[in-house]
């Protein structure tokens, strides 16, 4: 298996919700306009110049969603509602059950 | 990528930005416009237009920030050619829900000139109008302006916009009119005439919440777009991640400062238990629902079976257009009101007893499927699509996830264990007004404090709320401090002001303790819970200051921050702490209960009684706090102040 040979760290708990935002290295050029136009700054430029930012400060995200609105690639930004916010929704003629997937 | 996961392959990396700690930049204007929100970019506009030089301090991105900055879907109480409503009705609408305790001053200058602001909306790049007819031949729509309308179709009062158009373009006429918009730069303090308090003001202090840089503005006058108090009740990102209404970082660093400097504050006593902020709630207008935004939705149960809506009189209404429609003898409907003679229709007010029998069963939802296509697209398209914060996370992503509003039922969690709106709301969980008036700052009808060259608007007064009226107070503000600022000179300031506030500022750095601002804010907030809530009396609210003051000296001082950013949000909570403290002065202030200030004083249970029903005005006269009394109707006659000051 391979998680055995994997070095374990002391490491602390994430912070909660810990994924507000997530990005699509393929996609992502690393523009940081998602940087610039964030009110509450969750975000922070990767140290590697080109690569997808990285989210700092994820539970103070207010889901405005004006990163993805800002982001010139499409795709390359996606939110993630808090998993205790994910609302349901059913179908009217089958009654099949959905769940916001993200 | 999150930071957690960068640095287990990474390792621990530097903060991205130079810090900048101690040193001091000054900036000089005319007008310094406090905040880049609405209030403050349309100030900036009209203190521009007329040739002054202006500038924008901004915590966060001007071209997104703000509580309207990323969309606003109604732009309500606006008199025009094509409606008989006058301004007078319109502000008394609101009066008529508050029972008088609005701020009818605000809300006059708004009704007065928010036609004229939404055209200047338009021209600056704003979509107010149905451009593309997606709504041709709806009963919302008129057909000559392509005007769309909301929750009264009769009168005609309410617009419904294309919001997520206005930040934008308030942002590139700034720009156009050489505006200069200082960004990611906290307000931290006032700077007044000789450093006294209640004296004029001078300037203002900030700091650069990326580089930690030392901020000092110097003005001829100051306006206050700021916004108001938040999470004085209610704060855990754990439980809820940031659901609050507002954005995150407004949390009364506006109201906070301007008490520091000795600016007189009113309905501060007032609370209510929150809908939006509940630690239990969704994000706002993510759910099935039939309020604000989502008003006509039909609400269906379990089995499909439809809700009724009842006018105010209880008739059933069998058209969906009928819920937009006024009463038979009914004159006009306001946005939101509990009050007969502005009611609107409603989901029956009784629906929970029709439950627990057995009428209707759990859980509800929002059947956009089963309504007219013009009412569906106009809900899930237009106002979902256009309101601040549900275009991306809630109109895209529930479409990209499938959802598909004319085949599904968004499920609706009312009276189920995450109801925003009425049943599972903590009586404890309180806010000091997110939707609706709230407390802040006192202004005469040049929308001038009790401070000398310093203005308010927009969220930053009291009863205050709205897309529309944070415009047009902007708009009001921003002219009234260039006609004021065009007399007056810069003025050298207080040297030991300015090193005061910058230690203040800094302290945080040096704490070594392993408290962070989350904490301090969290055990605020209990302190607010527990003996601010609900129910109060003197022992209580003695209590709560005495508890407020234990964490100032003992708690708040140990609070560390290790970064410009994190020193952005200790300062915060700081602010947090200063407003609790506006909030439980007042109430000990007022010696009376008061249904609509939402306000129980068990020592003093008599509900409004007539010597107490005006505004108690607090203000803090260097460390002693001053009250008096004001008249509720201390605006009286709207018509005439506002013709004799509007220009």
């Amino acid at each position: 298996m391979a998680m055995d040979k994997k070095k374990i760290y002391a490491f602390p708990n994430w912070c909660t919700p810990s994924n507000p935002v997530t990005f699509d290295p393929q996609i992502c050029n690393g523009c940081n306009q998602c940087v610039d136009v964030c009110q509450a700054d969750v975000l922070i430029p990767n140290p590697e110049k080109g690569k997808p930012p990285l989210v700092l400060f994820p539970e103070e995200c207010w889901y405005a969603g004006c990163c993805e609105g800002a982001c010139p690639r499409s795709g390359a930004i996606q939110i993630h509602l808090p998993l205790a916010q994910r609302v349901r929704w059913k179908r009217k003629a089958t009654g099949e059950h959905f769940r916001v997937s993200r | 990528m999150n930071w957690t996961r960068y640095i287990k392959e990474h390792g621990l990396i530097e903060w991205p930005y130079p810090i900048r700690y101690g040193e001091e930049r000054e900036i000089d204007a005319d007008v310094v416009v406090l905040g880049g929100g609405i209030a403050g970019c349309w100030a900036a506009i009209s203190a521009a237009r007329k040739g002054l030089k202006v500038v924008v301090v901004e915590k966060g991105a001007t071209l997104k920030s703000g509580s309207g900055g990323s969309g606003c879907d109604h732009w309500l109480n606006t008199p025009h050619p094509g409606t008989d409503i006058t301004a007078e009705e319109l502000v008394d609408w609101e009066l008529e829900m508050t029972g008088g305790y609005t701020n009818a001053l605000s809300r006059y200058i708004a009704a007065r000139e928010s036609y004229e602001t939404l055209l200047e909306m338009e021209k600056m790049g704003g979509v107010i109008r149905d451009v593309k007819d997606d709504f041709k031949g709806a009963p919302f729509r008129d057909e000559k302006t392509k005007f769309l309308f909301a929750y009264d179709y009769k009168n005609k009062i309410h617009f419904r916009v294309r919001g997520s158009t206005f930040k934008v373009s308030l942002f590139k006429e700034c720009k156009r009119l050489g505006v200069s918009i200082v960004d990611r730069v906290m307000v931290t303090g006032l700077l007044t005439e000789g450093g006294r308090t209640g004296a004029r003001v001078l300037g203002a202090t900030g700091f650069h919440c990326r580089t930690g840089e030392f901020y000092v503005f110097r003005a001829k006058a100051v306006v206050n777009g700021l916004s108001r108090h938040q999470r004085n009740w209610c704060f855990s990102t754990e439980i809820r991640a940031n659901a609050n209404f507002r954005p995150t970082q407004i949390v009364g660093d506006g109201h906070a400062l301007s008490w520091r400097a000795g600016a007189e504050f009113t309905m501060m006593e007032k609370s209510m238990p929150t809908s939006f902020a509940s630690p239990h709630a969704f994000q706002p207008y993510s759910a099935g629902n039939a309020i604000n935004t989502w008003v006509p939705c039909t609400l269906v149960d379990a089995r499909g079976k439809e809700i009724p809506w009842v006018d105010r009189d209880g008739r059933v209404l069998n058209q969906v257009e009928q819920r937009c429609m006024p009463a038979p003898g009914q004159k006009f409907l306001g946005e939101r009101t509990p009050s007969y003679k502005h009611k609107r229709p409603e989901p029956i007010p009784d629906l929970w007893e029709r439950i627990r029998k057995g009428e209707y069963t759990l859980p509800l939802y929002a059947d956009l499927a089963g309504m007219p296509e013009h009412e569906r697209k106009v809900i899930w398209g237009h106002m979902v699509g256009e309101e601040g914060k549900t275009r991306v996370p809630v109109y895209i992503y529930y479409t990209e996830a499938g959802f598909d509003p004319a085949r599904d039922m968004l499920q609706s969690y009312m009276f189920l264990g995450s109801d925003p709106m009425r049943g599972s709301v903590r009586s404890q969980d309180r806010t000091g007004g997110e939707i609706g008036d709230a407390g802040g700052l006192v202004t005469d009808w040049n929308l001038m404090t009790n401070l000398e060259g310093y203005f308010a608007a927009g969220d930053a007064l009291f009863a205050a709320n709205y897309h529309y009226h944070a415009a047009t107070t902007g708009r009001y503000a921003g002219r009234k401090a260039a006609n004021y600022a065009e007399k007056m000179k810069i003025t050298p300031l207080n040297r030991e002001q300015v090193e005061k506030e910058k230690a203040w500022v800094y302290k945080p750095l040096e704490n070594r303790e392993e408290i962070e601002w989350k904490e301090l804010n969290a055990a605020a907030c209990r302190i607010m819970q527990n003996y601010c809530g609900e129910y109060k009396n003197e022992e209580l609210l003695h209590l709560a200051l005495i508890s407020l003051k234990d964490l100032q000296e003992n708690d708040a001082p140990r609070v560390c921050a290790d970064n410009p950013h994190k020193l952005m949000r200790t300062l915060e909570v700081h602010n947090i702490l200063t407003c609790d403290e506006m909030i439980v002065h007042a109430s000990m202030a007022r010696k009376a209960s008061s249904d609509v200030l939402g306000f129980n004083r068990l020592d003093y249970p008599a509900v409004d009684p007539p010597e107490w029903k005006m505004w108690i005005v607090l203000r803090n006269d260097d460390g002693q706090v001053r009250t008096r009394k004001m008249p509720l109707d201390f605006w009286t006659p709207l018509a005439g102040h506002y013709e004799e000051h509007h220009s």
